[in-house]
Formats: structure tokens, sequence, C-alpha cells
């Protein structure tokens, strides 16, 4: 498809959504039928999104993301179970593909009055936070993130078996996935980065190949999370035993990217203090087949760190303006090794990453419309990356919003450098039912 | 002229005075107040359908289901708001464990992430989802933070005058409630802007009995600077339904009672 195609393309599905104001009366008494003769919640909503590069990018397309997705949400609740559902249906024009998305095919009940069971496949989350992951060991979707898809797409829905335990005030969260999944990550297909063997920003013309995992109950992970609260401080511990959520090492066989074994075993805590709320929590990314850093083919071990606070800004002169601040921290273990082996010619990284983050919200006309920024800035890469947002309610059905994302960066190896031909703006519309 | 104004002044005094003696103190007043209007029961439910008007008439819809324990009467108080509508919220809970003698703690579970946020709970004078309530609506104001003198009584209402200790945390200088006699619900309360102008309205439209509780079925409150105002109309209430504390956890958070909420 040349480009005028593929804008015109993306200008039919964008319009789309508007199809749906005509049946809005409809759909709801359809949605009301369900639930009243099938006691099955019909939910959902039906988007189009268009974005565009600002940079020029010779690798990549100018389009960043053109799409129509539809989402339905079916529930129903059989007394002693509940069965969830949610599938999206995405027509994307940059990719030129339909694709079908399960996010949620669930059964949850209720064994004993001390245990929950949820089996199947569903979004995960813990950890303390905002947009940095350092427990969270569940898959993420970066690519959809930095074009400007709804945040909710950051998570990626994964299969598996998910237990918790609860005895008195303490409780035990088991997390079984079958077949390790990993993380979207950026490969070049849509979004340009860094590839160490060219020495520079690639694209499309050379995707990343990588070997998943792929047996069954082999290659799989398990996630752990003990939780009890301290008077108002939440504990946790964390354990995870799996691999590398991106393909951090490479197959020296084959010369593909490989997702080498990894551990982590980490701690957090959260609590109310000085009028807001302040986080903390550490996690020890064991890299299991590092050799103490000299193995050149998989990302040595880490420790990470961070620590935040939110609090709600000028709360005398305005009203639902609030701000967060986090610093994270993090730091190769047996740097000299890591050093020592680094191929020739590879730039190698900091044995410290300090990364700072910054967010603003500001909620305006009755909280119909919010707009924020949030910010990554690491001082000692000088890289980052901005997310200025605004999201307006049209009413309890419309919603449009837009934004930037903004990539920078001092060399283009470093973390969020790597992606700076991939600066863009996008909007959106959205029909919920 | 003096001279009668004064002896008009002591006589009125003289009759008003049984009227204001056998009334009970003003503590005793809105410590029952506040026990009728936020402690009905041990425990209790609700649905509620708000709609909130903008100045320009323009309606949105929120609907939820409220959960609510008390650990003691006057006390701390567990809080769990399930949304319902719109349909781009549905599923998310608000969580509030209220104190007295310190700040609230409060979450939002935001289930397309299947993600538990904290909150800061400073901010208890802003608008709830968007509507004419605050916060401090929905979970009561701590009596402690005003003081409070009873300027009225007539036959039917208690009407109490609260001053802000702390006039610069709040938008308003003062406000005055007027409290059922019989009930001890507060249907009306007027506040009063910075310049002692009226501007904001929260009243009971609507009460009734249930299950011999004097409750609040429908609630109004209009802003009168902004030309806004929000209607919340409860259905389904009930109380003392045995509501575990444990509901009132991240357990609950990420899988809503379903029984409870149905």
């Amino acid at each position: 498809m040349n480009m005028k195609k593929k804008i015109a393309a993306a200008l039919l599905l964008c319009s789309l959504p508007s199809a749906a104001w005509a049946a809005d009366e409809e759909q709801t008494s359809f949605a009301d039928r369900l639930n009243d003769k099938y006691g099955v919640e019909m939910l959902g909503f039906i988007e189009g999104r268009l974005g565009s590069r600002l940079v020029d990018d010779a690798d990549e397309d100018t389009l960043s993301i053109a799409e129509t997705r539809l989402q339905l949400r079916l529930n129903r609740d059989f007394e002693s179970f509940l069965v969830q559902f949610k599938g999206d249906l995405l027509a994307d024009a940059v990719t030129e593909e339909v694709d079908a998305d399960i996010r949620e095919m669930s059964v949850s009940f209720r064994p004993t009055d001390w245990a929950d069971v949820k089996v199947g496949r569903m979004v995960s989350t813990w950890g303390t936070g905002d947009m940095i992951f350092i427990n969270d060991m569940f898959p993420k979707d970066w690519q959809s993130f930095f074009i400007g898809r709804d945040d909710e797409y950051l998570k990626q829905a994964s299969n598996v078996l998910k237990t918790s335990f609860f005895l008195n005030d303490w409780s035990l969260d088991v997390v079984y996935t079958p077949l390790f999944q990993g993380s979207e990550y950026i490969d070049g297909e849509r979004l340009s980065y860094f590839n160490p063997a060219a020495g520079k920003i690639v694209g499309e013309s050379m995707v990343m190949e990588d070997s998943e995992p792929n047996s069954w109950f082999k290659d799989d992970e398990l996630a752990l999370r003990l939780s009890h609260n301290f008077d108002q401080i939440e504990a946790n511990l964390y354990g995870y035993m799996g691999f590398w959520q991106e393909p951090e090492g490479m197959d020296a066989a084959t010369g593909k990217a490989a997702y080498p074994p990894l551990n982590v075993w980490g701690a957090s805590l959260r609590s109310p203090m000085l009028g807001g709320i302040g986080n903390t929590e550490f996690g020890y990314y064991d890299s299991t087949d590092d050799e103490g850093g000299s193995n050149p083919y998989v990302r040595p071990s880490e420790f990470r760190f961070l620590a935040g606070f939110e609090h709600e800004l000028l709360p005398k002169l305005t009203q639902d303006l609030t701000g967060s601040f986090q610093y994270y921290l993090e730091v190769i273990d047996g740097y000299d090794n890591y050093e020592q082996t680094l191929p020739a010619g590879m730039a190698a990284r900091d044995q410290y990453r300090h990364l700072l983050t910054f967010r603003l919200t500001k909620l305006l006309m009755n909280q119909n419309l919010n707009l924020s920024l949030f910010a990554y800035y690491s001082p000692s890469d000088n890289d980052g990356y901005l997310r200025p947002k605004a999201k307006y309610k049209l009413n309890d059905h419309w919603q449009i919003d837009g934004g930037l994302n903004l990539f920078f960066g001092e060399e283009d190896y470093t973390f969020w450098g790597r992606f700076q031909d991939n600066t863009n703006a996008y909007i959106g519309l959205r029909y919920s039912f | 002229m003096k001279k009668k104004i004064l002896l008009f002044s002591l006589l009125s005094l003289l009759v008003a005075a049984p009227a204001f003696a056998a009334d009970p103190s003003v503590d005793e007043i809105v410590n029952k107040a506040n026990l009728a209007a936020y402690y009905g029961g041990d425990d209790g439910r609700a649905e509620v359908n708000m709609t909130i008007k903008d100045s320009q008439g323009r309606e949105r819809e929120r609907e939820f289901i409220i959960l609510r324990k008390d650990k003691e009467d006057g006390g701390p108080q567990f809080f769990y708001v399930y949304f319902k509508k719109p349909s781009d919220v549905s599923g998310m809970v608000f969580m509030v464990h209220k104190y007295t003698d310190k700040d609230d703690d409060r979450w939002m579970y935001l289930s397309k992430m299947d993600l538990v946020k904290r909150i800061a709970a400073s901010d208890k004078r802003t608008s709830f989802v968007g509507s004419n309530f605050m916060y401090e609506d929905v979970s009561g104001r701590n009596l402690s933070e005003d003081t409070h003198e009873l300027v009225k009584s007539d036959d039917k209402y208690y009407v109490v005058k609260n001053t802000p200790k702390k006039p610069s945390e709040v938008e308003f200088s003062s406000y005055t409630v007027e409290i059922d006699k019989k009930t001890f619900l507060p249907v009306k309360a007027i506040y009063l802007d910075k310049n002692g102008k009226e501007y904001r309205i929260v009243e009971a439209v609507k009460t009734a009995m249930v299950d011999g509780i004097p409750t609040v079925t429908e609630s109004k409150v209009t802003d009168l600077a902004a030309g806004s105002s929000t209607v919340s109309k409860f259905s389904n209430i009930k109380y003392n339904i045995g509501l575990q504390e444990d509901i009132f956890t991240e357990r609950y958070l990420r899988r809503p009672p379903r029984k409870e909420l149905k």
C-alpha cells in the first residue's frame, strides 16, 4: 500500500466510530436485553486512532498509528464462579493487518474462605512504581505505550493460573505461567531502535529476530508476592523465577536474540506520608547465565531501586492538581567483568543508571478534561521521554484524546535515546457502550 | 427607643429560654446528626444514581454501589464504592478507610490494568467523580474541624452554624445546617463563601424509613456560583447485612464481593 492509500484507509477506519452514534440507542437496549435474559453484562468501546511521526525517520513510515479498535467485554456471574471475557478486534493500517487479541478469558472462584483462584488469560499487575516496574514481571507492550494507545495497553494479557491465599492479615499470591510470553518490545517493525550489531538506529529493514522459549511447563514462570499491612504501611516481598521479559541475550549459534533465564527477588513499602503517598521498592535481578557479568551474550545481573512520592500540589490555591516524583536506580552487578568481556566496538552501559520521573495531572471542567504530563529523564544517560496528554469526555459515551510521545537523547544507543526517531503525535476518538 | 428594644430583647429571651433549655447541647446535636447521617446501622449498602447537570444543562450519569461498615459509631468507618456507569469506568473501585484522628486511607482499583493505586487523602474538598458532591459530603466531615453554634431552634429544626477552625484549608467561611428534630438527619446545609455569600447548598430532597432507620433517599447539591447541580438517588438500601471487615481490603479490590454487590 502506498502512503496516500494508507492515509485514506486510516481516515476511513477512524470515521467508523461515528457509525456508533447512530447505533447508540439500539446497542443500549441490546446490552440490556442480554443482561435481563441471560445475565450477561456487555460493555465495550469502538475507537479510531491516528498519529504521525514528527521527525524524519528514513527507516519507518511517517504514519505511527492508524487503526480502528473494537473492544467487547462480557461477564457472567454464575454464583459460585465468575466468567469474564474481554476481546479486541483491531484493524491496523500501519501493519496492514486485522488482529484479534483476547485480553481476558478467565474463570474466578473461591474454593475455600482463605483462597481465591483465577485461571485463564488476563492482565496482572503489582508493585509500587508509576510506569516503572521492578517486581512486576508480567508482560508489557511498550510498542502500544510509545505510539499513543490507551495506557491500558501497556499491560499485555497472558495465560496464567493465579492463586491467592489469605491468613489473618497476610496474603500470598502465586501466579504460575505455564509458557513464558515476554513483553512486546521495540523490534524495528513499526518503531526504530538502536541495533548494537549494526551500530546505528535501524527499522523495518532490520527487524530484530528472536527465539522465544516455547516449551509448555518447561519454559514456565512463577511469580510470588507476600503482603502484609503494618498499620498504614503496605509491605510486600516478591519472588520471580523465569526469564528476562525482553530478549536481553543472544544465541551465539544462531545469532538470534534470546531470552536468558532470570530470577528476581525484591521488596516494597507504600504508605501515606507528609500528606501524600510515599513508596519504595527494591529488586535484585539475578541473571543466572551471566557468569558474574563475564558472559557477553547475556545481560548482567542488576540491583534496582525506586523511591517515589505523590502529593496534591498547591491544595489551597487550586483543585485537582497532583504531582508525583520518582527516583530510580539501576546498578550493574559485576561491572568489571561486564566491561572486560564486552565485544569490541560496543558502547558500554554505565554501571549506575539514574532515572527520574515526574508526573503532573490536572483535572478541569468538572473532571471531564484531564491534562497530564509524564516525563522520564536520565541524568546519567542524558536522555528521556515525555508524554504530554489531553483527554476530554464530551459526554458519558464520547471521548477525545491526543498527545505526544517525545524521545530525546544525546547518544543513540542509550535507553531512551535509541527511540529518538520515533517521536510522534496522535489523536483518538472513542465511543464507549 | 433603645430601652424599648432592650426590654423587648429581654422579654423575647425569657419567652425563648424554655425552648432552648429543653434542647440538647449543640455538641449533642451535631454528634447525633453525624450518627444519623453517616452511621445508620452497623453497616449498609445502597445503589446510587447520580445525575450531574452543568450550567448549560448538559447531563452526565454516574451509577455505583456503595458498601459501608462502621468500626465504631462516630469513629472509624470503611467505604467500598463499585462503579457501574459510565461504561468507561465500569469495574473501577474506590475504597476508603476513614479515621477521625488522622488522614483517611484511600485506594483506587483500575480493573483494566489490574492496578491497585493508593491515593493521597489531603484533598477532601475536591469533587467526587466530577459531581458537585465533595469527598467530605460522601464520607462526612470530621466534627472536630469546626466549631458549632446552635443559632436557631424551632418546632421542626435545629439550625447549627459551623465555622472552620482552619479557614485557610477550606473554600467556605462557614456553613449552616438544618437538622430534623425527630430524626436528627441534616436536611439542608448552606455554605457561605469567603465573602459571606451563599454559594453552595446540600439538601436532603427525600427521606424514608428503611429497616427502621431514617434514611436520605434523594439528595441534591447545588453550586450557586457555578450554576451546576447534582442529584443522587439511592435505591436498594439495606442495613445490618453483616458485611465482613475483610471486604475492605485489597483482596476485594481485585475481586469485587459479588454477593454483597448484587
